[in-house]
């Protein structure tokens, strides 16, 4: 039986968010900054998805804007800030198992002539509060609010903290966990905060951007200021529908949210006693985690293998073993964290994921594993 | 400091991961309890997984040096 189980990659498009696209395809494909008729009505549609994003997020509308893509947000969020902070400092700290947009904009960074410094984690993908404090210079700093493979949650609150004893923002990227736990700005203390909309059953192509009052940030795209649009023409009915699914998952999550950590939580019981040498990540019951995301590595089983196994049977993971990547590098997430990188498996569940979706997985993947092992000639190697 | 005691090298150089770990796996059956055997291997992803490997099965990674001919080796002893 087929089951979708990478819906930490994406997810399909909410029944709502569907209904207000195609409601804003008709109602909105107006120039939002121009001021006819047509224009004034694309302009209210955006300026209500902005204010439905921002109570959603506990901020106020004006600190919100809508970019191309999560990754794009994360990028102007940690670049914005340098350049807006560069008297303050250089340095930008970020944690080794940020996204790759956010270490790719840490290493542009770099190569503009900036420093960063890097944090590490300990074996569950955590970092340590206290590893986050600023050295002198720092311009910025971001930590995710949670991790995109292995679903541990960050002590954001905490850094933030310490970040603001030293008058450093913070910037969090939340695409793992907006839509799919309750994100309160307030309550999380960070100055930026990204999000990606087809994360969370909108559509691809919006990212969130909120950037608080207060919080020295600028534009860094050439043509922005502040009567300046530098991302271009909006997509006024992709984020209508963004935030339609962004408010609908707001009633739902609280619902949906033990069923999923009951997927989690059977399939960590039930892995090891299927399959010999399997190693879970994270640990729900040490450091939180979302509920929706699980991961783990089997020993002696190439990624890549794994995925095609499983594929063959229609059922979709996602891997962060070298071989499944067109680089040879393993995953910097499962090496930060000092875990096995081969073999390794990312389940994440969404909100059309049945116990059925589940048993299919586990089903298949213990003869997938016994058959990569013995292709390998790997089948029983004991220490 | 003296170098540590070889038994064995591992040449798993060219081979892709997790294939020089098998190998790791497989020659260490015959490797007495105390005693140490040598990988060298080139996957960027044997790093990490040999020292997840070793903390999987309880050994000891003694030492990691880059070969002056291409790749790393990894010194391991068994522990148990």
């Amino acid at each position: 039986m087929p089951a979708y189980l990478d819906h930490a990659s994406t997810t399909p498009l909410h029944p709502v968010a569907r209904q207000a696209l195609l409601v804003a395809l008709d109602e909105g494909w107006a120039d939002p900054a121009r001021l006819y008729r047509e224009g004034r009505h694309a302009r209210r549609l955006l300026d209500a998805a902005r204010e439905t994003v921002a109570g959603v997020l506990g901020a106020r509308p004006d600190e919100i804007s809508f970019t191309a893509s999560g990754a794009t947000a994360a990028t102007l969020a940690l670049l914005g800030t340098a350049a807006a902070r560069r008297r303050a400092g250089d340095a930008v700290m970020v944690s080794a198992v940020e996204h790759s947009s956010v270490l790719h904009a840490a290493r542009h960074h770099e190569q503009a002539g900036g420093r960063v410094v890097e944090v590490g984690v300990d074996r569950l993908g955590r970092v340590d509060p206290a590893a986050f404090t600023p050295v002198p210079g720092t311009a910025v700093a971001s930590l995710q609010h949670a991790n995109h493979e292995v679903g541990t949650l960050q002590p954001v609150a905490e850094v933030a903290e310490r970040l603001h004893n030293a008058g450093v923002p913070l910037h969090t990227d939340a695409a793992v966990t907006v839509g799919h736990i309750p994100v309160d700005l307030g309550a999380l203390g960070a100055d930026l905060l990204t999000a990606s909309a087809h994360k969370y059953g909108g559509p691809a192509g919006v990212g969130i951007l909120v950037v608080r009052t207060g919080t020295r940030w600028r534009d860094p795209r050439p043509g922005a200021g502040p009567d300046a649009a530098a991302g271009g023409f909006p997509d006024v009915p992709s984020v209508v529908a963004a935030a339609a699914a962004l408010a609908a998952r707001a009633t739902e999550i609280a619902e949906e949210a033990p069923r999923l950590a009951g997927h989690v939580a059977e399939l960590r019981r039930r892995l090891p006693s299927l399959i010999d040498d399997v190693e879970l990540l994270g640990d729900p019951a040490v450091a939180p985690t979302v509920g929706h995301i699980s991961a783990f590595s089997c020993l002696y089983v190439e990624g890549e293998a794994l995925l095609d196994g499983l594929d063959r049977a229609g059922i979709a993971v996602s891997s962060g073993s070298s071989c499944t990547s067109d680089v040879l590098t393993p995953s910097h997430v499962l090496v930060a964290m000092g875990a096995l990188t081969h073999g390794n498996l990312r389940v994440s569940f969404g909100r059309d994921s049945t116990q059925a979706d589940l048993d299919a997985l586990l089903d298949v993947l213990p003869g997938v594993v016994r058959s990569v092992r013995a292709s390998l000639g790997a089948p029983h190697l004991g220490a | 400091m003296s170098e540590p005691r070889r038994d064995g090298v591992i040449d798993a150089r060219g081979r892709r991961c997790p294939l020089p770990i098998i190998d790791l796996a497989r020659a260490f059956g015959a490797v007495p309890v105390g005693a140490t055997i040598a990988l060298w291997a080139d996957d960027p992803a044997a790093g990490p997984d040999v020292a997840a490997w070793c903390r999987l099965r309880d050994q000891e990674l003694v030492s990691t040096r880059t070969l002056p001919d291409g790749g790393e080796e990894f010194v391991i002893r068994r522990r148990s």
